[in-house]
């Protein structure tokens, strides 16, 4: 079963009904021992770093997270559950993340673009991953955030996307998938790698 | 490549769907989930639904119709009209929509929208500014005094060297050339060429608060995006306000969605290309399917827009 991890942000509902589409046993929950138990976890998410962090470590679930990851389950990680695999956010001075892979996660930089970042945007896909299988290259996805993330290693670069600059997208390693853009806000094709996901867990 | 958002705009009240001129004369045209699917399939790049149901028990309906259209459709989705409290934000994000556009209830305090945006984040407050062209300086700076629309006619006319309140605007595309924008306007004054007041209540109250001020401020305050609707242009199909979309896009960082006005395909791009709006809104040329999205971003497209298609 997909947990997908339910820390009081969010549109979790999206997800959800994204992953029933595609036909996946889905459930929600804060509960850890049900995070425990999951063959696959997801962490979606939109809104502020800290606030991301601070709610996850309240309801005790950073612990139940990381070990899931470490036993080498699946997990796909969504705007925020991208952003805090990193090491640190510059959002709010520096706010620490799980460091499940060593990086920054930085503001757009002061030009004249808006921010935050919100709309379609194309993905140029550097290394796939398996839950990439069925996406062509360079196709369009939903973004909304005004942060992104610098992987120290960046044999980690899964897709970049340019907006003004070019940032990266998509980080993958191993059982690790973490996307900046919205897969369930990008209608078909995010749909796709919803299903993607689902049969990488399959086969693990 | 970024693309500019083309985004169909639903008018929902007690749960159906309806689409009137100005605000008024409404016309029954369907069922909310049935219209999302519609516009999912045609390449909408997002959807908004705007709730003008009036009766406050009626209000949850949105919540059910917000529900049914999120297990259909996957793409970003607002909803606006009506927002007062967290709580109905709160019951809205959890029902399934991404975004929520709130107006009157910003105006009335603003520290709402900081509020907002410090709970659920700044990504998903759209602040809706609907503007109303007035004519001298604004008479009550301070904004704190409140106008009806004839009060507000009574106010501008009492003052006497001041053009008459909401003259036949000229054609803001009168003279455009290759460089851009030229409004044919700049030779007037301030005061004749007037300023933007920001409305609530659908347009029936007007505040004398400097829309592009208002703008700033709000972007401050934690807005993710506005959604600026020129109630001078609402309804009447003849295009976008140019004028008042460049100035409020070129005043913010935020995303500015234009809105009111949509008649013909040309004037998307103006928006886009002169007015410099990151998205566009438009109801009636959608909904009563006098051109689909898919014919719209092609025609954009032509014209050297950068659109998903």
């Amino acid at each position: 079963m997909i947990v997908i991890v339910d820390y009081g942000m969010g549109n979790l509902r999206s997800v959800e009904k994204g992953f029933l589409k595609v036909g996946a046993d889905v459930k929600v929950t804060s509960n850890p021992k049900v995070i425990n138990d999951a063959d696959a976890i997801v962490l979606p998410g939109v809104g502020a770093f800290r606030d991301c962090m601070r709610n996850l470590k309240d309801k005790y679930l950073i612990e139940p997270v990381i070990r899931s990851i470490q036993k080498g389950k699946p997990y796909l990680g969504i705007c925020l559950g991208h952003q805090i695999l990193f090491t640190e956010s510059e959002e709010f001075g520096l706010t620490k993340g799980l460091d499940i892979f060593k990086g920054k996660v930085v503001k757009f930089p002061e030009n004249n673009l808006k921010v935050p970042h919100m709309g379609w945007n194309t993905v140029k896909i550097i290394k796939r991953p398996p839950i990439l299988s069925d996406i062509k290259d360079e196709k369009f996805f939903y973004f909304v955030h005004s942060y992104y993330v610098l992987p120290d290693d960046n044999g980690l670069i899964a897709t970049i996307t340019d907006y003004g600059i070019t940032f990266v997208s998509m980080v993958w390693k191993n059982n690790i998938f973490a996307t900046q853009f919205h897969p369930e806000k990008s209608q078909e094709l995010g749909l796709k790698i919803l299903k993607g996901f689902k049969k990488f867990i399959e086969k693990a | 490549m970024f693309a500019k958002r083309i985004i169909p705009c639903l008018d929902v009240k007690d749960g159906r769907v309806v689409k009137g001129v100005s605000f008024v004369n409404l016309r029954d045209a369907g069922d909310p989930v049935e219209n999302a699917k519609f516009y999912d399939e045609q390449g909408a790049d997002e959807l908004i639904f705007l709730d003008i149901t009036a009766s406050h028990e009626k209000r949850k309906i949105i919540l059910d119709v917000v529900m049914k259209t999120a297990e259909e459709v996957f793409m970003p989705l607002t909803v606006g009209g009506g927002i007062r409290t967290l709580n109905d934000i709160r019951d809205l994000l959890k029902s399934g929509c991404d975004k929520v556009s709130i107006n009157t209830a910003a105006v009335k305090d603003p520290y709402f929208i900081a509020r907002a945006a410090e709970k659920f984040g700044t990504q998903c407050i759209v602040v809706a500014i609907d503007a109303k062209r007035t004519y001298g300086s604004l008479p009550d700076a301070t904004g704190e005094k409140w106008f009806d629309d004839k009060e507000l006619k009574e106010v501008c006319l009492k003052i006497p060297e001041r053009i008459p309140y909401n003259p036949p605007l000229h054609s803001p595309l009168a003279r455009v050339d290759t460089d851009g924008l030229k409004m044919g306007r700049e030779d007037l004054s301030e005061i004749e060429r007037g300023v933007w007041a920001i409305s609530t209540h659908g347009g029936r109250r007007i505040k004398l608060i400097d829309a592009i001020k208002w703008a700033k401020k709000i972007e401050q305050l934690g807005a993710g995006e506005i959604m600026l609707t020129s109630m001078d242009k609402d309804g009447t199909k003849d295009g976008y306000d140019i004028e008042l979309t460049k100035a409020v896009s070129e005043a913010v960082r935020i995303p500015v969605i234009a809105s009111g006005g949509a008649g013909k395909l040309e004037h998307l791009y103006e928006a886009l290309k002169y007015g410099k709006a990151d998205a566009v809104l438009a109801a009636s040329i959608f909904h009563y399917r006098e051109y689909t999205i898919r014919e719209a971003k092609e025609y954009l497209k032509s014209r050297g827009i950068s659109v998903r298609l």
